[in-house]
Protein backbone atom coordinates (compact mmCIF):
# COMPACT_ATOMS: atom_id res chain seq x y z
CA UNK A 1 0.00 0.00 0.00
CA UNK A 2 1.04 3.54 -0.67
CA UNK A 3 2.08 5.82 2.42
CA UNK A 4 -0.50 8.62 1.73
CA UNK A 5 -3.47 7.19 -1.21
CA UNK A 6 -5.52 10.57 -1.79
CA UNK A 7 -7.29 8.22 -4.74
CA UNK A 8 -9.70 6.02 -3.03
CA UNK A 9 -12.65 5.01 -4.14
CA UNK A 10 -14.12 2.95 -2.42
CA UNK A 11 -13.43 1.73 1.26
CA UNK A 12 -14.62 -1.52 3.23
CA UNK A 13 -16.75 -0.58 6.58
CA UNK A 14 -17.08 2.91 5.50
CA UNK A 15 -20.03 5.04 5.57
CA UNK A 16 -18.72 8.39 4.56
CA UNK A 17 -16.11 9.51 1.32
CA UNK A 18 -12.94 8.75 1.59
CA UNK A 19 -10.30 10.85 0.32
CA UNK A 20 -10.29 10.84 -3.43
CA UNK A 21 -8.59 13.76 -5.05
CA UNK A 22 -6.58 12.25 -7.01
CA UNK A 23 -8.70 10.55 -10.28
CA UNK A 24 -7.84 8.53 -13.02
CA UNK A 25 -8.23 10.94 -15.39
CA UNK A 26 -6.72 9.17 -18.18
CA UNK A 27 -8.08 5.54 -17.43
CA UNK A 28 -8.68 3.10 -15.03
CA UNK A 29 -6.23 0.11 -15.22
CA UNK A 30 -6.22 -3.27 -16.41
CA UNK A 31 -4.05 -6.34 -17.01
CA UNK A 32 -5.27 -9.18 -20.45
CA UNK A 33 -4.48 -12.39 -19.93
CA UNK A 34 -4.28 -14.05 -23.32
CA UNK A 35 -5.05 -17.64 -22.47
CA UNK A 36 -4.51 -18.54 -26.21
CA UNK A 37 -0.89 -17.19 -25.60
CA UNK A 38 0.03 -18.82 -22.39
CA UNK A 39 2.95 -21.54 -22.53
CA UNK A 40 2.44 -22.17 -18.96
CA UNK A 41 5.94 -21.57 -18.49
CA UNK A 42 5.04 -19.88 -14.22
CA UNK A 43 7.28 -17.22 -15.13
CA UNK A 44 4.76 -15.16 -13.36
CA UNK A 45 4.48 -16.64 -11.01
CA UNK A 46 8.07 -16.44 -10.14
CA UNK A 47 7.87 -12.81 -10.89
CA UNK A 48 4.81 -12.50 -8.62
CA UNK A 49 7.27 -14.39 -5.47
CA UNK A 50 10.56 -12.08 -7.07
CA UNK A 51 8.55 -8.82 -6.86
CA UNK A 52 6.16 -9.42 -3.51
CA UNK A 53 8.96 -12.00 -1.05
CA UNK A 54 6.92 -14.52 -1.14
CA UNK A 55 7.86 -18.09 -0.48
CA UNK A 56 5.06 -21.02 -0.51
CA UNK A 57 6.13 -24.38 1.23
CA UNK A 58 7.61 -27.02 -1.04
CA UNK A 59 4.29 -28.79 -1.46
CA UNK A 60 3.77 -32.34 -2.80
CA UNK A 61 3.20 -33.90 -6.78
CA UNK A 62 -0.30 -34.28 -7.05
CA UNK A 63 -0.34 -35.48 -10.49
CA UNK A 64 -1.14 -32.52 -12.49
CA UNK A 65 1.01 -30.02 -13.25
CA UNK A 66 -0.59 -26.85 -11.04
CA UNK A 67 2.06 -26.12 -8.63
CA UNK A 68 0.86 -25.80 -5.92
CA UNK A 69 -2.05 -26.94 -6.22
CA UNK A 70 -3.94 -23.86 -4.97
CA UNK A 71 -3.59 -20.21 -4.68
CA UNK A 72 -2.48 -19.12 -0.84
CA UNK A 73 -1.40 -16.34 1.46
CA UNK A 74 2.03 -16.98 -0.22
CA UNK A 75 0.90 -17.58 -3.91
CA UNK A 76 -1.64 -14.81 -5.13
CA UNK A 77 -1.51 -16.05 -8.99
CA UNK A 78 -1.34 -19.73 -10.02
CA UNK A 79 -1.54 -21.35 -13.39
CA UNK A 80 -4.07 -23.89 -13.58
CA UNK A 81 -3.86 -26.87 -16.12
CA UNK A 82 -7.06 -28.10 -18.01
CA UNK A 83 -6.83 -31.07 -20.53
CA UNK A 84 -9.81 -30.04 -22.75
CA UNK A 85 -10.82 -32.68 -25.55
CA UNK A 86 -12.49 -30.49 -27.80
CA UNK A 87 -15.68 -32.44 -30.09
CA UNK A 88 -13.71 -32.80 -33.24
CA UNK A 89 -11.59 -35.24 -30.72
CA UNK A 90 -8.65 -33.34 -30.30
CA UNK A 91 -6.52 -32.39 -26.98
CA UNK A 92 -6.41 -28.66 -25.68
CA UNK A 93 -4.33 -27.68 -23.43
CA UNK A 94 -6.27 -24.54 -20.94
CA UNK A 95 -3.70 -22.88 -18.94
CA UNK A 96 -5.10 -20.19 -17.25
CA UNK A 97 -3.39 -17.70 -14.89
CA UNK A 98 -5.55 -17.78 -11.66
CA UNK A 99 -5.47 -14.90 -9.01
CA UNK A 100 -7.36 -11.92 -8.25
CA UNK A 101 -10.07 -10.60 -11.13
CA UNK A 102 -9.94 -6.94 -9.32
CA UNK A 103 -13.85 -6.38 -10.01
CA UNK A 104 -15.06 -2.87 -10.41
CA UNK A 105 -17.66 -4.36 -7.90
CA UNK A 106 -15.84 -6.27 -5.42
CA UNK A 107 -17.58 -8.92 -3.52
CA UNK A 108 -14.49 -8.98 -1.36
CA UNK A 109 -14.91 -5.35 -0.40
CA UNK A 110 -18.77 -5.54 0.27
CA UNK A 111 -18.44 -7.91 2.86
CA UNK A 112 -15.68 -6.81 4.96
CA UNK A 113 -16.65 -5.94 7.94
CA UNK A 114 -13.31 -3.75 9.24
CA UNK A 115 -13.28 -0.48 8.25
CA UNK A 116 -10.36 0.02 5.23
CA UNK A 117 -8.88 -3.23 5.15
CA UNK A 118 -9.72 -3.48 1.56
CA UNK A 119 -9.91 -0.44 -0.62
CA UNK A 120 -10.53 0.13 -4.08
CA UNK A 121 -8.53 2.62 -5.83
CA UNK A 122 -9.53 5.42 -8.48
CA UNK A 123 -7.50 3.34 -11.34
CA UNK A 124 -9.59 0.32 -10.17
CA UNK A 125 -7.26 -1.56 -8.77
CA UNK A 126 -8.54 -3.16 -5.64
CA UNK A 127 -5.99 -3.88 -2.31
CA UNK A 128 -6.14 -5.43 0.83
CA UNK A 129 -4.77 -3.61 3.84
CA UNK A 130 -3.46 -6.04 5.81
CA UNK A 131 -2.59 -3.94 8.79
CA UNK A 132 -6.72 -3.76 9.30
CA UNK A 133 -7.82 -7.11 8.56
CA UNK A 134 -9.28 -8.72 11.43
CA UNK A 135 -9.02 -12.37 10.01
CA UNK A 136 -12.89 -12.73 9.90
CA UNK A 137 -12.69 -14.47 6.15
CA UNK A 138 -15.51 -12.33 4.86
CA UNK A 139 -13.74 -11.42 2.21
CA UNK A 140 -13.44 -15.10 0.34
CA UNK A 141 -17.54 -15.78 1.56
CA UNK A 142 -18.03 -12.06 -0.63
CA UNK A 143 -15.31 -12.88 -3.56
CA UNK A 144 -17.16 -15.14 -6.65
CA UNK A 145 -13.61 -16.26 -7.98
CA UNK A 146 -12.44 -17.96 -4.93
CA UNK A 147 -9.64 -15.69 -4.54
CA UNK A 148 -8.52 -14.35 -1.22
CA UNK A 149 -6.72 -17.00 1.39
CA UNK A 150 -5.77 -16.29 5.00
CA UNK A 151 -2.78 -17.11 6.48
CA UNK A 152 -1.93 -19.49 8.98
CA UNK A 153 0.76 -17.45 10.78
CA UNK A 154 -0.89 -14.09 11.02
CA UNK A 155 -4.49 -14.84 10.07
CA UNK A 156 -4.63 -12.04 7.86
CA UNK A 157 -5.93 -11.84 4.08
CA UNK A 158 -3.87 -11.74 1.23
CA UNK A 159 -4.08 -11.96 -2.48
CA UNK A 160 -2.86 -10.67 -5.94
CA UNK A 161 -2.23 -6.40 -5.24
CA UNK A 162 -2.45 -6.30 -9.14
CA UNK A 163 1.66 -5.09 -8.03
CA UNK A 164 0.15 -1.63 -6.42
CA UNK A 165 2.81 -0.48 -5.77
CA UNK A 166 4.43 -0.66 -8.80
CA UNK A 167 1.50 0.89 -11.00
CA UNK A 168 1.37 3.79 -8.63
CA UNK A 169 5.43 4.64 -9.74
CA UNK A 170 4.17 4.12 -13.09
CA UNK A 171 5.42 0.33 -14.03
CA UNK A 172 3.78 -2.88 -14.96
CA UNK A 173 3.04 -5.36 -12.51
CA UNK A 174 5.89 -8.10 -12.17
CA UNK A 175 3.72 -11.23 -14.11
CA UNK A 176 3.86 -8.06 -17.16
CA UNK A 177 7.10 -7.30 -17.54
CA UNK A 178 8.51 -11.23 -17.19
CA UNK A 179 6.24 -12.99 -19.43
CA UNK A 180 8.12 -14.41 -22.41
CA UNK A 181 5.62 -14.70 -25.06
CA UNK A 182 3.42 -11.42 -24.58
CA UNK A 183 0.25 -12.89 -23.06
CA UNK A 184 0.17 -10.67 -20.68
CA UNK A 185 -0.34 -7.09 -21.03
CA UNK A 186 -0.93 -4.32 -18.81
CA UNK A 187 -3.03 -0.56 -19.85
CA UNK A 188 -5.81 1.55 -19.58
CA UNK A 189 -9.12 -1.02 -19.34
CA UNK A 190 -10.17 0.85 -22.74
CA UNK A 191 -6.23 -0.23 -24.58
CA UNK A 192 -6.65 -3.39 -23.70
CA UNK A 193 -10.29 -3.99 -24.73
CA UNK A 194 -9.01 -2.41 -28.04
CA UNK A 195 -5.83 -4.94 -28.26
CA UNK A 196 -8.04 -8.07 -27.49
CA UNK A 197 -10.60 -7.33 -30.04
CA UNK A 198 -7.66 -7.50 -32.40
CA UNK A 199 -6.55 -10.76 -30.60
CA UNK A 200 -10.26 -11.93 -30.94
CA UNK A 201 -10.74 -10.81 -34.38
CA UNK A 202 -7.18 -12.84 -35.28
CA UNK A 203 -8.31 -15.90 -33.47
CA UNK A 204 -11.55 -16.71 -35.31
CA UNK A 205 -9.70 -15.83 -38.62
CA UNK A 206 -7.91 -19.08 -37.30
CA UNK A 207 -11.20 -20.63 -36.24
CA UNK A 208 -11.77 -20.21 -32.97
CA UNK A 209 -15.58 -18.78 -33.53
CA UNK A 210 -16.05 -18.30 -29.96
CA UNK A 211 -12.97 -16.31 -29.28
CA UNK A 212 -14.13 -13.91 -27.03
CA UNK A 213 -12.72 -11.15 -24.11
CA UNK A 214 -14.15 -12.40 -20.22
CA UNK A 215 -14.90 -8.87 -18.28
CA UNK A 216 -18.06 -10.23 -16.48
CA UNK A 217 -20.62 -7.53 -16.38
CA UNK A 218 -22.13 -9.25 -13.01
CA UNK A 219 -19.41 -8.28 -11.24
CA UNK A 220 -19.88 -4.68 -13.31
CA UNK A 221 -16.47 -5.71 -15.44
CA UNK A 222 -12.92 -6.47 -13.63
CA UNK A 223 -9.35 -5.46 -14.60
CA UNK A 224 -7.99 -8.12 -14.65
CA UNK A 225 -9.42 -9.77 -18.05
CA UNK A 226 -8.66 -13.06 -20.18
CA UNK A 227 -8.70 -13.86 -23.91
CA UNK A 228 -10.33 -17.34 -24.48
CA UNK A 229 -10.59 -19.32 -27.19
CA UNK A 230 -13.91 -20.83 -26.01
CA UNK A 231 -15.67 -17.60 -24.51
CA UNK A 232 -19.02 -19.07 -24.74
CA UNK A 233 -17.64 -21.61 -22.31
CA UNK A 234 -15.20 -19.67 -19.43
CA UNK A 235 -15.68 -23.49 -17.29
CA UNK A 236 -13.39 -25.01 -19.37
CA UNK A 237 -10.52 -23.39 -17.99
CA UNK A 238 -10.63 -25.03 -14.77
CA UNK A 239 -14.11 -23.63 -13.23
CA UNK A 240 -13.84 -19.66 -14.42
CA UNK A 241 -17.32 -18.88 -13.75
CA UNK A 242 -19.83 -18.24 -16.32
CA UNK A 243 -22.03 -15.49 -14.76
CA UNK A 244 -20.03 -14.39 -11.57
CA UNK A 245 -21.70 -12.25 -9.46
CA UNK A 246 -21.91 -11.38 -5.96
CA UNK A 247 -24.18 -14.03 -4.08
CA UNK A 248 -27.57 -12.84 -3.49
CA UNK A 249 -27.06 -14.24 0.20
CA UNK A 250 -24.04 -11.42 0.71
CA UNK A 251 -25.75 -9.35 -1.12
CA UNK A 252 -28.95 -9.39 1.14
CA UNK A 253 -26.78 -9.69 4.35
CA UNK A 254 -24.53 -6.87 3.94
CA UNK A 255 -26.94 -4.67 2.09
CA UNK A 256 -30.44 -4.23 3.31
CA UNK A 257 -29.58 -6.04 5.75
CA UNK A 258 -27.31 -3.63 7.95
CA UNK A 259 -30.02 -0.94 8.05
CA UNK A 260 -33.07 -2.91 8.11
CA UNK A 261 -31.28 -4.41 11.36
CA UNK A 262 -30.17 -1.75 13.05
CA UNK A 263 -33.30 -0.23 12.12
CA UNK A 264 -35.33 -3.35 13.70
CA UNK A 265 -33.32 -2.85 17.27
CA UNK A 266 -34.21 0.62 17.46
CA UNK A 267 -37.48 0.58 16.73
CA UNK A 268 -38.18 -2.31 19.39
CA UNK A 269 -36.50 0.07 21.85
CA UNK A 270 -38.03 2.60 20.81
CA UNK A 271 -42.02 0.68 21.15
CA UNK A 272 -41.04 -0.47 24.74
CA UNK A 273 -40.15 3.26 25.69
CA UNK A 274 -43.52 4.52 24.06
CA UNK A 275 -45.12 1.37 26.11
CA UNK A 276 -43.23 2.87 29.23
CA UNK A 277 -44.48 6.61 28.65
CA UNK A 278 -48.16 5.57 28.24
CA UNK A 279 -48.91 3.02 30.01
CA UNK A 280 -45.80 2.87 33.34
CA UNK A 281 -44.80 0.26 34.88
CA UNK A 282 -47.22 -2.59 36.37
CA UNK A 283 -46.66 -2.57 40.03
CA UNK A 284 -47.95 -5.24 42.48
CA UNK A 285 -49.60 -2.69 45.37
CA UNK A 286 -50.96 -3.31 49.20
CA UNK A 287 -53.87 -4.90 48.13
CA UNK A 288 -52.58 -7.38 45.98
CA UNK A 289 -50.33 -8.59 48.83
CA UNK A 290 -53.80 -8.51 50.98
CA UNK A 291 -55.49 -11.02 48.14
CA UNK A 292 -52.40 -12.80 48.83
CA UNK A 293 -52.44 -12.71 52.14
CA UNK A 294 -56.31 -13.88 52.72
CA UNK A 295 -55.96 -16.67 50.55
CA UNK A 296 -52.92 -17.82 52.40
CA UNK A 297 -54.94 -17.79 55.78
CA UNK A 298 -57.55 -19.71 53.97
CA UNK A 299 -55.67 -22.92 53.43
CA UNK A 300 -54.47 -24.40 56.87
CA UNK B 1 -38.11 -26.54 41.37
CA UNK B 2 -38.35 -26.27 45.32
CA UNK B 3 -40.56 -23.99 46.39
CA UNK B 4 -40.12 -22.73 49.36
CA UNK B 5 -41.16 -19.57 51.96
CA UNK B 6 -38.80 -17.87 53.69
CA UNK B 7 -39.90 -14.71 55.64
CA UNK B 8 -42.90 -14.61 53.38
CA UNK B 9 -41.31 -14.34 50.19
CA UNK B 10 -41.57 -17.08 48.01
CA UNK B 11 -38.61 -18.50 46.10
CA UNK B 12 -38.83 -18.41 42.13
CA UNK B 13 -35.48 -19.37 41.57
CA UNK B 14 -32.61 -20.93 43.19
CA UNK B 15 -29.29 -19.75 43.54
CA UNK B 16 -28.14 -22.09 40.27
CA UNK B 17 -30.89 -20.75 38.18
CA UNK B 18 -29.95 -17.38 38.95
CA UNK B 19 -26.35 -17.99 38.16
CA UNK B 20 -27.31 -20.06 35.54
CA UNK B 21 -29.46 -17.16 34.08
CA UNK B 22 -26.79 -14.41 34.38
CA UNK B 23 -24.10 -16.18 32.76
CA UNK B 24 -26.26 -16.41 29.98
CA UNK B 25 -27.51 -12.86 30.36
CA UNK B 26 -23.43 -11.91 30.34
CA UNK B 27 -22.70 -13.89 27.49
CA UNK B 28 -25.40 -12.37 25.73
CA UNK B 29 -24.35 -9.02 26.03
CA UNK B 30 -20.71 -9.53 25.62
CA UNK B 31 -22.29 -11.51 22.03
CA UNK B 32 -24.64 -8.78 21.05
CA UNK B 33 -21.71 -5.45 21.55
CA UNK B 34 -19.40 -7.64 19.47
CA UNK B 35 -21.92 -9.37 16.93
CA UNK B 36 -23.11 -5.90 15.87
CA UNK B 37 -18.94 -4.38 16.40
CA UNK B 38 -18.98 -6.52 12.76
CA UNK B 39 -22.54 -6.14 11.70
CA UNK B 40 -22.86 -2.36 10.80
CA UNK B 41 -19.96 -0.21 9.95
CA UNK B 42 -21.57 2.23 12.08
CA UNK B 43 -20.44 0.00 15.54
CA UNK B 44 -17.20 -0.96 14.67
CA UNK B 45 -16.24 0.95 17.44
CA UNK B 46 -17.66 -1.31 19.96
CA UNK B 47 -14.53 -3.91 18.96
CA UNK B 48 -12.26 -1.37 21.10
CA UNK B 49 -14.18 -2.53 24.28
CA UNK B 50 -12.60 -5.81 23.17
CA UNK B 51 -9.11 -5.21 22.86
CA UNK B 52 -9.78 -4.89 18.75
CA UNK B 53 -10.75 -6.03 15.43
CA UNK B 54 -8.88 -9.37 15.49
CA UNK B 55 -9.64 -9.83 19.40
CA UNK B 56 -13.18 -9.38 18.71
CA UNK B 57 -13.15 -11.98 15.97
CA UNK B 58 -11.25 -14.08 17.78
CA UNK B 59 -13.54 -13.94 21.09
CA UNK B 60 -17.22 -14.13 20.04
CA UNK B 61 -17.38 -17.65 18.92
CA UNK B 62 -15.87 -19.11 22.19
CA UNK B 63 -18.45 -16.54 23.79
CA UNK B 64 -21.12 -17.89 21.71
CA UNK B 65 -20.02 -21.24 22.57
CA UNK B 66 -20.52 -20.73 26.96
CA UNK B 67 -24.08 -18.51 25.94
CA UNK B 68 -25.14 -21.90 23.99
CA UNK B 69 -23.85 -24.35 26.53
CA UNK B 70 -25.24 -22.17 29.19
CA UNK B 71 -29.13 -21.61 27.79
CA UNK B 72 -29.04 -25.49 27.28
CA UNK B 73 -28.93 -25.79 30.96
CA UNK B 74 -31.35 -23.34 31.88
CA UNK B 75 -33.55 -24.71 28.75
CA UNK B 76 -33.86 -28.00 30.04
CA UNK B 77 -34.07 -26.83 34.03
CA UNK B 78 -37.18 -24.42 32.48
CA UNK B 79 -38.72 -26.18 29.68
CA UNK B 80 -41.24 -28.20 32.00
CA UNK B 81 -42.89 -24.53 32.87
CA UNK B 82 -42.72 -23.52 29.25
CA UNK B 83 -45.27 -25.91 27.85
CA UNK B 84 -48.06 -24.59 26.15
CA UNK B 85 -51.36 -24.75 27.79
CA UNK B 86 -54.92 -24.45 26.40
CA UNK B 87 -55.32 -21.28 28.96
CA UNK B 88 -52.39 -19.57 26.95
CA UNK B 89 -54.47 -19.25 24.22
CA UNK B 90 -56.75 -16.69 26.29
CA UNK B 91 -53.96 -14.89 27.30
CA UNK B 92 -52.77 -14.00 23.86
CA UNK B 93 -56.23 -13.35 22.66
CA UNK B 94 -56.27 -10.32 25.23
CA UNK B 95 -53.11 -8.75 24.26
CA UNK B 96 -54.73 -5.86 25.01
CA UNK B 97 -55.52 -6.04 28.74
CA UNK B 98 -51.95 -7.63 28.88
CA UNK B 99 -50.06 -4.42 27.45
CA UNK B 100 -52.53 -2.00 29.22
CA UNK B 101 -51.88 -3.22 32.46
CA UNK B 102 -55.34 -4.79 33.28
CA UNK B 103 -54.29 -7.81 34.17
CA UNK B 104 -57.38 -8.59 36.83
CA UNK B 105 -59.64 -9.12 33.20
CA UNK B 106 -56.66 -12.27 32.23
CA UNK B 107 -57.11 -16.00 32.91
CA UNK B 108 -55.42 -17.21 35.80
CA UNK B 109 -51.75 -17.68 34.75
CA UNK B 110 -48.84 -20.65 35.52
CA UNK B 111 -45.22 -20.23 36.23
CA UNK B 112 -45.01 -18.31 32.90
CA UNK B 113 -47.50 -16.25 30.80
CA UNK B 114 -48.07 -17.20 27.21
CA UNK B 115 -45.84 -14.36 26.54
CA UNK B 116 -42.62 -15.90 28.14
CA UNK B 117 -43.33 -19.45 27.02
CA UNK B 118 -43.34 -17.56 23.39
CA UNK B 119 -40.10 -16.20 24.12
CA UNK B 120 -38.78 -18.97 25.13
CA UNK B 121 -39.29 -21.13 22.25
CA UNK B 122 -37.90 -18.02 19.89
CA UNK B 123 -34.73 -18.16 22.58
CA UNK B 124 -34.41 -21.83 21.82
CA UNK B 125 -34.98 -21.77 17.35
CA UNK B 126 -32.29 -18.79 17.25
CA UNK B 127 -29.97 -20.05 19.51
CA UNK B 128 -30.22 -23.37 17.37
CA UNK B 129 -30.06 -21.39 14.34
CA UNK B 130 -26.94 -19.38 15.93
CA UNK B 131 -24.85 -22.31 16.76
CA UNK B 132 -25.45 -24.07 13.76
CA UNK B 133 -24.64 -20.59 10.99
CA UNK B 134 -21.71 -19.83 13.88
CA UNK B 135 -19.94 -23.40 13.26
CA UNK B 136 -19.95 -23.00 9.48
CA UNK B 137 -18.70 -19.12 9.72
CA UNK B 138 -16.26 -20.15 12.38
CA UNK B 139 -12.79 -20.25 9.32
CA UNK B 140 -10.48 -20.90 12.44
CA UNK B 141 -11.30 -24.29 12.79
CA UNK B 142 -13.87 -25.13 10.06
CA UNK B 143 -13.97 -25.62 6.50
CA UNK B 144 -17.31 -25.44 4.68
CA UNK B 145 -18.26 -25.04 1.27
CA UNK B 146 -18.14 -21.36 0.46
CA UNK B 147 -22.52 -21.55 -0.71
CA UNK B 148 -22.96 -23.02 2.87
CA UNK B 149 -20.77 -20.53 4.15
CA UNK B 150 -22.90 -18.06 2.59
CA UNK B 151 -26.27 -18.85 3.81
CA UNK B 152 -24.80 -19.15 7.34
CA UNK B 153 -24.14 -15.66 7.13
CA UNK B 154 -27.12 -14.35 6.06
CA UNK B 155 -29.00 -16.81 8.56
CA UNK B 156 -26.62 -15.79 11.15
CA UNK B 157 -27.30 -12.29 11.22
CA UNK B 158 -31.14 -12.84 10.78
CA UNK B 159 -30.95 -15.15 14.11
CA UNK B 160 -28.89 -12.65 15.87
CA UNK B 161 -31.24 -9.80 15.10
CA UNK B 162 -34.46 -11.68 16.30
CA UNK B 163 -32.60 -12.64 19.53
CA UNK B 164 -31.43 -9.13 19.83
CA UNK B 165 -35.33 -7.74 19.80
CA UNK B 166 -36.54 -10.33 21.77
CA UNK B 167 -34.26 -9.78 24.51
CA UNK B 168 -35.00 -6.02 24.31
CA UNK B 169 -38.63 -6.73 24.77
CA UNK B 170 -37.47 -9.59 27.75
CA UNK B 171 -35.30 -6.99 29.72
CA UNK B 172 -38.24 -4.41 29.48
CA UNK B 173 -40.59 -6.59 30.31
CA UNK B 174 -38.44 -7.19 33.57
CA UNK B 175 -38.66 -3.58 34.10
CA UNK B 176 -42.21 -3.28 33.43
CA UNK B 177 -43.90 -5.95 35.41
CA UNK B 178 -42.03 -4.28 39.10
CA UNK B 179 -40.93 -6.55 41.08
CA UNK B 180 -39.47 -9.14 38.80
CA UNK B 181 -35.82 -8.32 38.69
CA UNK B 182 -35.89 -9.13 42.32
CA UNK B 183 -36.66 -12.82 41.24
CA UNK B 184 -33.60 -12.91 39.24
CA UNK B 185 -30.88 -11.42 41.30
CA UNK B 186 -32.46 -12.34 45.05
CA UNK B 187 -34.43 -15.21 43.88
CA UNK B 188 -37.74 -14.23 45.93
CA UNK B 189 -41.07 -12.47 44.91
CA UNK B 190 -43.30 -10.88 47.12
CA UNK B 191 -46.70 -13.08 47.81
CA UNK B 192 -48.53 -10.23 45.96
CA UNK B 193 -46.32 -10.39 43.01
CA UNK B 194 -47.27 -14.03 42.30
CA UNK B 195 -50.79 -13.72 43.26
CA UNK B 196 -51.10 -10.61 41.12
CA UNK B 197 -48.91 -11.75 37.70
CA UNK B 198 -48.68 -15.79 38.35
CA UNK B 199 -52.00 -16.58 40.25
CA UNK B 200 -52.25 -20.30 39.35
CA UNK B 201 -48.63 -20.95 39.71
CA UNK B 202 -49.40 -18.72 43.49
CA UNK B 203 -52.19 -21.46 44.26
CA UNK B 204 -49.76 -24.48 43.33
CA UNK B 205 -47.48 -23.42 45.55
CA UNK B 206 -50.11 -23.10 48.07
CA UNK B 207 -51.14 -26.64 47.23
CA UNK B 208 -47.50 -27.82 47.37
CA UNK B 209 -47.12 -26.11 51.03
CA UNK B 210 -50.39 -27.72 52.36
CA UNK B 211 -49.19 -31.44 51.97
C1 LIG C 1 -29.43 -8.07 31.00
C2 LIG C 1 -30.36 -8.71 30.41
C3 LIG C 1 -31.44 -9.55 31.11
C4 LIG C 1 -32.27 -9.23 32.16
C5 LIG C 1 -32.34 -7.90 32.89
C6 LIG C 1 -33.09 -10.39 32.40
C7 LIG C 1 -34.07 -10.48 33.40
C8 LIG C 1 -34.83 -11.61 33.65
C9 LIG C 1 -35.83 -11.71 34.68
C10 LIG C 1 -36.24 -10.62 35.64
C11 LIG C 1 -36.37 -12.96 34.60
C12 LIG C 1 -37.48 -13.55 35.48
C13 LIG C 1 -38.82 -13.45 34.80
C14 LIG C 1 -39.85 -14.26 35.54
O1 LIG C 1 -39.48 -15.03 36.42
O2 LIG C 1 -41.05 -14.13 35.21
C15 LIG C 1 -35.72 -13.67 33.52
C16 LIG C 1 -36.03 -14.96 33.14
C17 LIG C 1 -35.46 -15.60 32.04
N1 LIG C 1 -34.46 -15.08 31.22
FE1 LIG C 1 -33.60 -13.23 31.40
N2 LIG C 1 -32.75 -11.36 31.53
C18 LIG C 1 -31.74 -10.89 30.71
C19 LIG C 1 -31.12 -11.55 29.66
C20 LIG C 1 -31.47 -12.84 29.23
C21 LIG C 1 -30.90 -13.48 28.09
C22 LIG C 1 -29.82 -12.91 27.20
C23 LIG C 1 -31.52 -14.69 27.97
C24 LIG C 1 -31.32 -15.77 26.92
C25 LIG C 1 -30.91 -15.59 25.74
C26 LIG C 1 -32.46 -14.80 29.03
C27 LIG C 1 -33.28 -15.90 29.23
C28 LIG C 1 -34.20 -16.02 30.23
C29 LIG C 1 -35.06 -17.15 30.41
C30 LIG C 1 -35.13 -18.40 29.51
C31 LIG C 1 -35.85 -16.90 31.55
C32 LIG C 1 -36.95 -17.79 32.13
C33 LIG C 1 -38.29 -17.36 31.56
C34 LIG C 1 -38.94 -18.42 30.70
O3 LIG C 1 -38.50 -19.57 30.72
O4 LIG C 1 -39.88 -18.05 29.97
N3 LIG C 1 -32.41 -13.66 29.79
N4 LIG C 1 -34.78 -12.82 32.95
S1 LIG D 1 -11.76 -11.40 -7.49
FE1 LIG D 1 -12.43 -11.66 -5.37
S2 LIG D 1 -10.76 -10.81 -4.16
FE2 LIG D 1 -10.48 -10.02 -6.28
S3 LIG D 1 -11.60 -8.03 -6.29
FE3 LIG D 1 -13.06 -9.61 -7.01
S4 LIG D 1 -14.12 -10.18 -5.11
FE4 LIG D 1 -12.24 -9.14 -4.45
Amino acid sequence: MALQSLDIIRRSATTLPEPQARGAHTGQVAKLIDVTKCIGCKACQVACMEWNDLRDEIGTCTGHYDNPHDLSDQSWTLMRFAEYENPKGDLEWLIRKDGCMHCADPGCLKACPSPGAIVQYANGIVDFHEENCIGCGYCITGCPFNIPRISKKDHKAYKCTLCSDRVAVGLEPACVKTCPTGAIVFGTKEDMQQHAAERIEDLKSRGFEQAGLYDPEGVGGTHVMYVLHHADQPQLYSGLPEKPKISAMVGLWKGVGKPLGLFAILATAAVGFLHYLRVGRNETDERDEEAARRELEKTP
Amino acid sequence: MNVERKSGEIVRYEFSTRLNHWIVAISFILLALSGLALFHPALFWLTTLFGGGPWTRILHPFLGLVMVLAFAFLAVKLWRYNVLEPRDRQWLRQIDDVLDNREENLPDVGRYNAGQKLLFYAIVLCLLGLFASGIVMWRAYFAFPVEVIRFASLLHAVCALVLICAIVVHIYAAIWVKGSMRAMTRGTVSPGWAWKHHRAWFREVEGIERK
